[in-house]
C-alpha cells in the first residue's frame, strides 16, 4: 500500500550531482514548499526578510544538498534552482 | 546583481519572459508548478521554441501564456480550444499546448474540450483544477466537491462535480492523466509524454488555491494542501478513470488513458492524397 | 488527374452563397471555419468540398463561437480565414469578433442575413443585423462591413472583403442579404491575373527588434505570425505595444483603443466604395443597400420618367459608414428615401449626417423585399413634401 508515501523520499544521502543550490530571495514567496518536501530536509528558513516580507530558504550546510533538484521544481515561483558545478556530474 | 540577473542563471530563463516576472500568482499557487514543470518539459525535450504555441484562457492560470518565450495566445474565456483548433490545423507543423482552469475548460469551454477531444486534434491540454474560479473572487465551479463553501455557494455546494479524468476519456482523448502540484516530477514526464504523443491529450493537474478557495474552506495554508496530497494521493496507472472520482478521503493520481488512435489531421491528410489524386 | 483550380475563370450561372465561397477561394482563403445555418449553410458546403481542393483547410466545428475563434487562431497561424454564418451565429460571434479586433487579426465574416430576432425567419431574407455588426461585440471599435447586391458582387466584395481585412488587420464582413445569399444570376470570374489580392504586411527586422504591436504610419503594425520565430504573445486584454497586458495605465488603454478605431476612419477613404445613379441634378435621393438597392434603382427610373429629379446612391460599403458622401449629398437634395428591409438602421446614420434634410424610412420586414412601385411611392410623397 503506498498511501502516504507517493513522494516516497529518497533517504540515500549520497550526492545525486554536484550543484550549487542557489536561491533568487526576492522572487520567494515563502510558500515553505522546497523546504517541506527536500527529501534529505537539507532546507531551513533564513533570518533575513526579503523585499515580500517573508524568509526565503537557505541552505542547513554547505554539504546538505545533494543536488536532486525537487526544490527546484516544486517552487512556483522559480526563486530555487541548481547551478551545475564545473567540475560537478549530470544533475538527476 | 540585480534580480534580473539572478533569474538569467536559472536553467529555465531561457524559456522564459524574464522581463514579466515574479508572475502575478498568490504564495503557494499551484499554477506556478505548473509554469516550472511545463518548462522543464521543453527543456528535457529539446523542443523548438520557434514552432511551439502555448494557448490560454481567462482566469490565474490564463495569464501562463504570457510567461512562456514562444508564440502564445491568450484567448477569451473558454475559448483557447477552439482557437488552438485553428491554429494547428492552418499550420500542422506547429506543436500546441492548451493550458487553462477548470473554470474555462470544462464550464464555459466544456463544448470546445469534448469535441476537440471527440476530433482527436492534435494538441496538449492542462488543465489546473483548483476547485474554484479564483480570479473573480472565488466562486463554485464545474470541479468544485459538494458541500464547499465560495461565494457564490454560501449554504455549501449541491452540485454535483465533473470528474475531468472520466470526461476526457470518455470524449476521446487519447492520453489521459492527473496529477497535483506536488507530483512535479510525474507531472514533467507526463508533460513530456503528452507533448511527444499524437492526438488529443489530457493532463489534469490538481492545484492549491491557498488565498481563494482554501481560505474559505479552511485549508490552511498551500503547504498544508500539499501535505494533505501527500496524504491522500494514491498512484494508480491503468486505473479506469470512470472510478477515479476525487474525494475528501483520496485522489487517484496516474496515467488513466495512452491508447492509439488517427488524429484528425492525419484522416485529413489521406483524404487530402485521394483528392489530389482525382 | 484533374487539375483543382483555384479561381474558376468564366461565366457561371451561381448562388450568391456559392460565388461568396469562390470569391473567397480567389482572394486566396485556405481556412474555413463554419457552422450549418440557413440561410448561409451553401458557402459552408461549397468550402467543405472546395478547400481540401485548392490545399484549404475545412473544419466544421461545433457552435459559432468555436468557428469565430478557429478562424483567428488560423490567421494567426497565417492563413487567410473566413467563416460565415446567419443572425444567431451571428450573435454568437460577437465575443471573438471583439478579439479579433483587439488583437488585430485580418479574417472575414459573412453574414446571411435572415429574419430575425432570435431564430425569426430562417429562409427569408433580412437586414436587421447591419448594427449588430457595428456594435455588436462589447466595446469601442471599428469594422468594414461590404454590403452586396447581386451574385456577381458577392464574389467580387468577398475578394474585396480580404483584401482590406489584410490591409487594415481588422474582421472584416461581408454582410449580404438573405435574398442576394440565394439568388442564382450570372457570374464573370476574370482570370487568375485580372484579381487582384493583397497579403498583410510581414516585419522586416529580425525578432529581437521586432516591437508585435506598434503601428507603422498608416497606424497598422506588421504582423508576423506563428511559428516564424518572432515569438509573440497575444493577449485580448488591453496591451502595450510589446503585446504584454497592462490593465492599470490609462494610457495604454486610450493609446490602443484609439488606434484600432483611426485606423479604420483615418483610412475611410480608401475603404469606401458606393455607386451613383442619377445624382447629379436630384431633388430626391435615395440611399439604400443589397436588395432593397435595386428595386430602389427601378423606383428612381420610375420617378425620372414620371418627372420627379430622383436618384440613387448605393453603398457598397455600409461600415465605415460613408459619412462624407452621405453630408454631400444633403446640402444638394430636398429629401432623402431610405428603404430598408428592417425597422430603421441605416437610416439612424442617415439622419445623423443629413441633419436638416428631411429623412423618409421606408420599412420592410417579414420575408418580402420592397416592390419598385412601394418605394416610387416614398420618392413620389418626399418629392411633393
Amino acid at each position: 500500500m503506498s498511501k502516504g508515501r507517493s513522494m516516497a523520499p529518497v533517504v540515500k544521502r549520497k550526492k545525486l550531482a554536484e550543484v550549487e543550490w542557489k536561491v533568487i530571495e526576492d522572487f520567494c514567496k515563502g510558500c515553505g514548499f522546497c523546504i517541506e518536501f527536500c527529501p534529505v530536509d537539507a532546507l531551513e528558513e533564513s533570518e533575513k526578510l526579503n523585499a515580500k516580507g517573508v524568509h526565503p530558504p537557505k541552505l542547513k550546510s554547505e554539504d546538505a544538498c545533494i543536488g536532486c533538484g525537487l526544490c527546484e521544481r516544486i517552487c512556483p515561483d522559480f526563486a530555487v534552482h541548481l547551478e551545475t558545478k564545473e567540475s560537478g556530474g549530470e544533475r538527476e | 546583481m540585480t534580480v534580473l540577473q539572478e533569474f538569467e542563471k536559472h536553467p529555465l530563463a531561457k524559456y522564459l519572459r524574464l522581463e514579466r516576472f515574479p508572475h502575478i500568482w498568490c504564495e503557494g499557487c499551484g499554477d506556478g508548478i505548473i509554469l516550472n514543470c511545463f518548462v522543464k518539459a521543453l527543456d528535457d525535450l529539446g523542443i523548438n521554441m520557434d514552432k511551439l504555441v502555448v494557448v490560454s484562457g481567462i482566469g490565474c492560470i490564463g495569464r501562463i501564456a504570457g510567461y512562456i518565450k514562444c508564440d502564445s495566445f491568450h484567448t477569451t474565456h473558454g475559448r483557447p480550444i477552439a482557437l488552438a483548433t485553428g491554429i494547428k490545423l492552418a499550420n500542422p507543423k506547429l506543436t500546441i499546448a492548451v493550458i487553462s482552469g477548470d473554470g474555462d475548460l470544462f464550464a464555459i469551454g466544456g463544448n470546445h474540450f469534448i469535441h476537440a477531444a471527440r476530433r482527436n486534434v492534435d494538441m496538449t491540454v492542462i488543465c489546473s483544477n483548483n476547485f474554484n474560479y479564483g480570479m473573480t473572487g472565488g466562486q463554485f465551479g464545474p470541479t468544485t466537491p459538494l458541500d464547499s463553501y465560495t461565494t457564490t455557494t454560501p449554504y455549501g455546494n449541491i452540485e454535483h462535480p465533473f470528474n475531468l479524468v472520466h470526461l476526457a476519456a470518455a470524449a476521446g482523448a487519447v492520453y489521459v492523466a492527473r496529477w497535483t502540484a506536488l507530483h512535479v516530477k510525474r507531472l514533467t514526464e507526463s508533460i513530456k509524454k503528452a507533448l511527444q504523443k499524437k492526438g488529443f491529450k489530457f493532463i489534469e493537474v490538481i492545484s492549491p488555491c491557498p488565498e481563494i478557495y482554501g481560505r474559505r474552506n479552511k485549508l490552511g495554508k498551500a503547504i498544508d494542501t500539499m501535505k494533505r496530497y501527500r496524504q491522500i494521493c494514491e498512484i494508480r496507472h491503468g486505473y479506469d478513470p470512470a472510478k477515479a472520482e476525487i474525494t475528501i478521503e483520496k485522489i487517484i493520481v496516474g496515467e488513466f488513458i495512452d491508447i492509439e488512435k488517427p488524429t484528425y489531421g492525419e484522416l485529413l491528410q489521406k483524404q487530402f492524397l485521394t483528392i489530389q489524386k482525382r | 488527374m484533374t487539375m483543382h483550380r483555384e479561381v474558376l475563370t468564366g461565366k457561371h450561372l451561381m448562388q450568391g452563397d456559392i460565388a461568396c465561397a469562390e470569391g473567397a477561394i480567389a482572394a486566396g482563403c485556405k481556412f474555413f471555419a463554419g457552422y450549418p445555418i440557413t440561410p448561409a449553410t451553401e458557402i459552408t458546403e461549397r468550402m467543405a468540398r472546395r478547400m481540401i481542393e485548392v490545399d484549404g483547410m475545412f473544419v466544421q466545428m461545433e457552435d459559432e463561437l468555436a468557428s469565430m475563434a478557429a478562424i483567428i487562431g488560423a490567421s494567426w497561424a497565417g492563413a487567410k480565414a473566413m467563416t460565415a454564418t446567419s443572425g444567431p451565429g451571428f450573435s454568437l460571434m460577437q465575443e471573438n469578433i471583439g478579439l479579433a479586433v483587439m488583437t488585430e487579426t485580418p479574417c472575414v465574416v459573412v453574414n446571411i442575413m435572415r429574419g430575425a430576432p432570435s431564430t425569426g425567419l430562417p429562409t427569408e431574407g433580412a437586414q436587421q443585423d447591419v448594427m449588430q455588426c457595428k456594435w455588436g461585440s462589447h466595446g469601442d471599435y471599428e469594422i468594414i462591413a461590404l454590403a452586396p447586391a447581386s451574385v456577381q458582387e458577392m464574389f467580387d466584395l468577398t475578394i474585396e472583403c480580404f483584401n482590406f481585412a489584410e490591409t487594415y488587420r481588422a474582421p472584416t464582413f461581408l454582410l449580404a442579404d438573405g435574398f442576394t445569399g440565394h439568388l442564382w444570376e450570372r457570374v464573370v470570374i476574370p482570370s487568375r491575373e485580372e484579381i487582384k489580392t493583397v497579403e498583410r504586411k510581414k516585419p522586416i527586422v529580425p525578432a529581437d527588434k521586432y516591437v508585435p504591436f506598434k503601428p507603422d504610419e498608416d497606424l497598422v503594425p506588421p504582423m508576423a505570425c506563428f511559428g516564424e520565430g518572432y515569438r509573440v504573445h497575444v493577449t485580448g486584454l488591453t496591451h502595450d505595444e510589446l503585446g504584454y497586458p497592462k490593465t492599470t495605465d490609462p494610457k495604454i488603454q486610450h493609446e490602443l483603443v484609439n488606434r484600432l478605431c483611426e485606423k479604420i476612419r483615418k483610412n475611410s477613404d480608401k475603404i469606401i466604395r458606393t455607386y451613383k445613379f442619377m445624382l447629379e441634378d436630384a431633388d430626391v435621393a435615395v440611399i439604400a443597400y443589397g436588395i432593397p438597392s435595386r428595386s430602389s434603382l427601378n423606383a428612381v427610373k420610375r420617378a425620372r420618367e414620371a418627372g420627379i429629379k430622383a436618384g440613387l446612391l448605393r453603398l457598397i460599403t455600409v461600415w465605415p459608414f460613408p459619412e462624407k458622401q452621405v453630408e454631400e449629398l444633403s446640402n444638394h437634395v430636398k429629401a432623402i428615401v431610405v428603404p430598408e428591409m428592417n425597422c430603421g438602421q441605416v437610416v439612424r446614420e442617415v439622419e445623423r449626417v443629413a441633419k436638416e434634410t428631411p429623412v423618409h424610412f421606408s420599412s420592410k420586414i417579414g420575408g418580402e423585399p420592397h416592390s419598385p412601385s412601394e418605394i416610387f411611392e416614398v420618392i413620389r410623397r418626399a418629392a411633393k413634401a
